[in-house]
């Protein structure tokens, strides 16, 4: 609790730097992240925060410091020299992009561990905290960082704001972008040094190894609520803020917890909770529509019964037991009472001592849902030329689907029928 | 057997392209006039997409070159317009058919504008030409594959240009939605605009188009549709493979023997 309240209060100076560094960083790498997805270069990502290790060590053992700026520029050229290998590779070879990035990467990452054990063998006393780079610590950020990432933060956002058009529409179709004369080299070559930025920005608090999750898992995430490309950039950088802030209070928690892992626990949490529960694309969402569907139908079903009653007696007044609705309709009781429970409750239906009888608004229901059945029966016989036996089945759940425009235009199309196939009166509408 | 016009609208010299070498088109040569519905006609792998991607600057070319309106392309950009194969984009892209439509107005905004309402205004328009007005706002994943279609129509009338290339429009469109598509092309030229359609039903080329192009890796025949649409042409363009000349474009592509000196 003392340690929540000590973190989240950020009265701790170095915890004020963490958290603010932390949330730059989730700017930068959603907002370009996103567009990296959208132009499928997820892959190319994962092969850049690799290949930045050998540039952070080598920079390093030139320079025998650890200065954030020279260890980030050597991060930059061995990331970039990288993505040109992919390139030239699948380019001059038989090897598919795919493949040349799986061996880019491996050769990079490689030489970065071998350059890594070679310093941390040499004894040289400000190495320490060099290892970081691999799984990253938020802990390690110092004021000066937290100035270089809010200039990278800045420059990302500035150059989204004014190309953002652009950068769609490249990401959207590039040849199309091509053919209206847009410099889509050039804005390829943007949208790569921005990548590159972010992921340099990233290691020493998330970690080469997992710095391409943080890049695209937000995004992949925002994706499953948004149709909308607006949309899914706030999202994307929502998700990654509260990713890696977690992520850096857990490290803060518990000092040996290394960062990145923490927060792609956390964004793979968010991305399995977005799978079940995301609106349309959701499974749990799609298993709720359903019921609400079902729910729906079934209480449409008990009317339509009781409204069919009314129509062999010529009165709608009558009051019906359970039986004499399952005379029309095979049900378990307890869920039929329970329909009509709740169709008590919506004023279709008064349900009192285990008698129905249908109030002025259920009747005018029920003839809605028998008219729906005998338009869609009558449709079906007479312009598609299906056999009237063969009909009532899809009406039955058809009656529930068709919409009030929808029902006009069959009464249009089929010129206010008063008879279905069957010869039952069609209800006219009241 | 190729027509040359006076004026040409279109003026393709001496073009030839190559993948990784390897020629897919060779030296062709042709002018189109103005107000002509053109259909670019020809095998799978003739180099149909090639010809217009060339023509839009998409693909270098090894030798020639081409003229729009007399110009170079980089001049009239803005009164071209390119319609690529449905399948070259990802339809699952977060965006509506509206805000694909709006693309169109981007060559005329240049960089940092945004779409003013005059612009959304003529999306709206172009939208609703093409009949897809409905589906303004629906997710373009969530269109079938002829509504794809008539959204890439959309987006290149709201390029207003002059002049269209469009790279098989008709491909998965069914035949009511075909002919609301030809009747749009057909007034865009009655208004003296000049379509080149990329065509694959050989029946319909006669009541479509008035100019129609026969390639196959080189050009058969340019030329009105009832002098070039005949048996022997067309024979020459679709029948037997050209063994020699693709035998000749391996040959080539193994030696990495230029196809030009230069
Ligand atoms: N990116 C590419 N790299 C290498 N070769 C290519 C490439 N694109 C096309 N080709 C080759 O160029 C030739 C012409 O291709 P093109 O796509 O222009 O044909 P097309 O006439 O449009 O065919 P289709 O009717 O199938 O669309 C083909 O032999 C094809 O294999
Ligand atoms: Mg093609």
């Amino acid at each position: 609790m003392e340690t929540i309240v000590r973190f989240f209060s950020l009265q701790d100076p170095n915890v004020r730097y963490v958290v603010l560094g932390m949330l730059l960083l989730s700017v930068s790498t959603a907002v370009i992240g996103t567009f990296s997805l959208l132009r499928k270069k997820a892959l190319a990502g994962d092969a850049v925060s690799h290949a930045v290790l050998p540039g952070v060590c080598l920079s390093f053992l030139i320079s025998g410091q650890k200065e954030i700026w020279s260890l980030m520029a050597g991060a930059f050229v061995s990331g970039l020299l990288s993505l040109w290998c992919v390139q030239y590779i699948s380019k001059h070879s038989k090897l598919k992009e795919d493949a040349s990035i799986g061996i880019v990467l491996s050769v990079f990452f490689g030489l970065g561990v071998v350059l890594l054990t070679f310093i941390q063998h040499q004894g040289n006393a400000s190495q320490s905290g060099l290892d970081a780079f691999l799984f990253g610590k938020a802990a390690v950020l110092m004021p000066s960082d937290v100035w270089v990432m809010s200039i990278v933060a800045v420059v990302m956002l500035f150059m989204v704001y004014a190309f953002y058009k652009e950068f769609t529409l490249f990401s959207f179709d590039p040849g199309f972008a091509q053919s209206i004369g847009l410099p889509v080299q050039r804005l390829e070559y943007i949208l790569t040094a921005l990548m590159v930025m972010s992921i340099v920005m990233g290691i020493q608090t998330v970690g080469v190894v997992l710095m391409s999750a943080m890049l695209i898992t937000p995004a992949a995430i925002a994706r499953f609520w948004t149709n909308q490309l607006f949309r899914m950039l706030i999202l994307s950088v929502v998700f990654s803020m509260i990713a890696s802030v977690a992520g850096a209070y857990i490290s803060f928690l518990a000092p040996n917890m290394p960062t990145g892992p923490w927060i792609v626990v956390v964004l793979s949490g968010m991305a399995l909770l977005s799978f079940l529960v995301a609106p349309q694309r959701g499974i749990v969402w799609k298993w709720w529509q359903a019921r609400i569907l079902k729910r729906k139908t079934a209480e449409e079903n008990v009317l339509k019964a009781m409204y069919q009653l009314g129509e062999k007696e010529n009165s709608f007044q009558e009051t019906y037991t359970l039986e004499d609705i399952f005379s029309r309709r095979a049900y378990a009781t307890v869920y039929t009472s329970r329909i009509l429970q709740r169709l008590h409750h919506q004023g279709y239906v008064i349900w009192e001592q285990g008698e129905a009888q249908l109030t002025a608004e259920g009747i005018r229901k029920g003839s809605l849902i028998t008219r729906r059945h005998r338009l869609w029966e009558t449709y079906l016989t007479q312009v598609v030329n299906i056999a009237p036996d063969h009909v009532h089945d899809d009406a039955e759940s058809m009656e529930h689907l068709i919409t009030e425009e929808l029902e006009k235009k069959l009464l249009e199309q089929l010129k206010d029928p008063s008879l279905d196939p069957h010869q039952s009166e069609i209800p006219p509408i009241n | 057997m190729i027509t040359h016009v006076e004026n040409p609208v279109v003026e393709v010299h001496d073009l030839t392209v190559s993948y990784h070498k390897k020629p897919v088109l060779w030296g062709v040569d042709f002018t189109l006039p103005q107000g002509a519905l053109v259909g670019i006609l020809g095998p799978n792998g003739a180099g149909k997409s090639t010809l217009i991607k060339t023509i839009m600057g998409l693909i270098p070319h090894s030798s020639g070159f081409s003229k729009l309106f007399g110009k170079e392309l980089s001049e009239v950009r803005n009164r071209v317009s390119y319609v690529p194969q449905r399948e070259s984009v990802d339809w699952d892209f977060p965006a509506s058919a509206y805000d694909v439509v709006l693309m169109g107005r981007y060559g005329k905004l240049g960089l940092f504008n945004r779409p003013r309402k005059a612009d959304k205004e003529m999306a709206m328009n172009c939208l609703e030409k093409v009949g897809m007005a409905d589906f303004a706002h629906r997710q373009i994943a969530q269109l079938s594959g002829g509504q794809q279609q008539r959204v890439f129509l959309a987006r290149a009338l709201a390029q207003d240009a002059d002049l269209y290339f469009m790279d098989e429009p008709f491909a998965g469109v069914d035949a009511s939605t075909e002919a609301i598509l030809m009747d749009i092309l057909k007034s865009m030229v009655t208004r003296g605009k000049t379509v080149a359609v990329v065509h694959h039903d050989l029946q319909s080329v006669k009541e479509y188009f008035s100019w129609v192009l026969l390639l196959n890796m080189r050009l058969v025949a340019s030329g009105k549709t009832e002098e070039v649409f005949q048996e022997e042409l067309l024979q020459r363009t679709f029948g037997g493979k050209l063994t020699l000349l693709s035998k000749m474009s391996e040959l080539v592509h193994k030696n990495e023997f230029p196809v030009r000196e230069s």
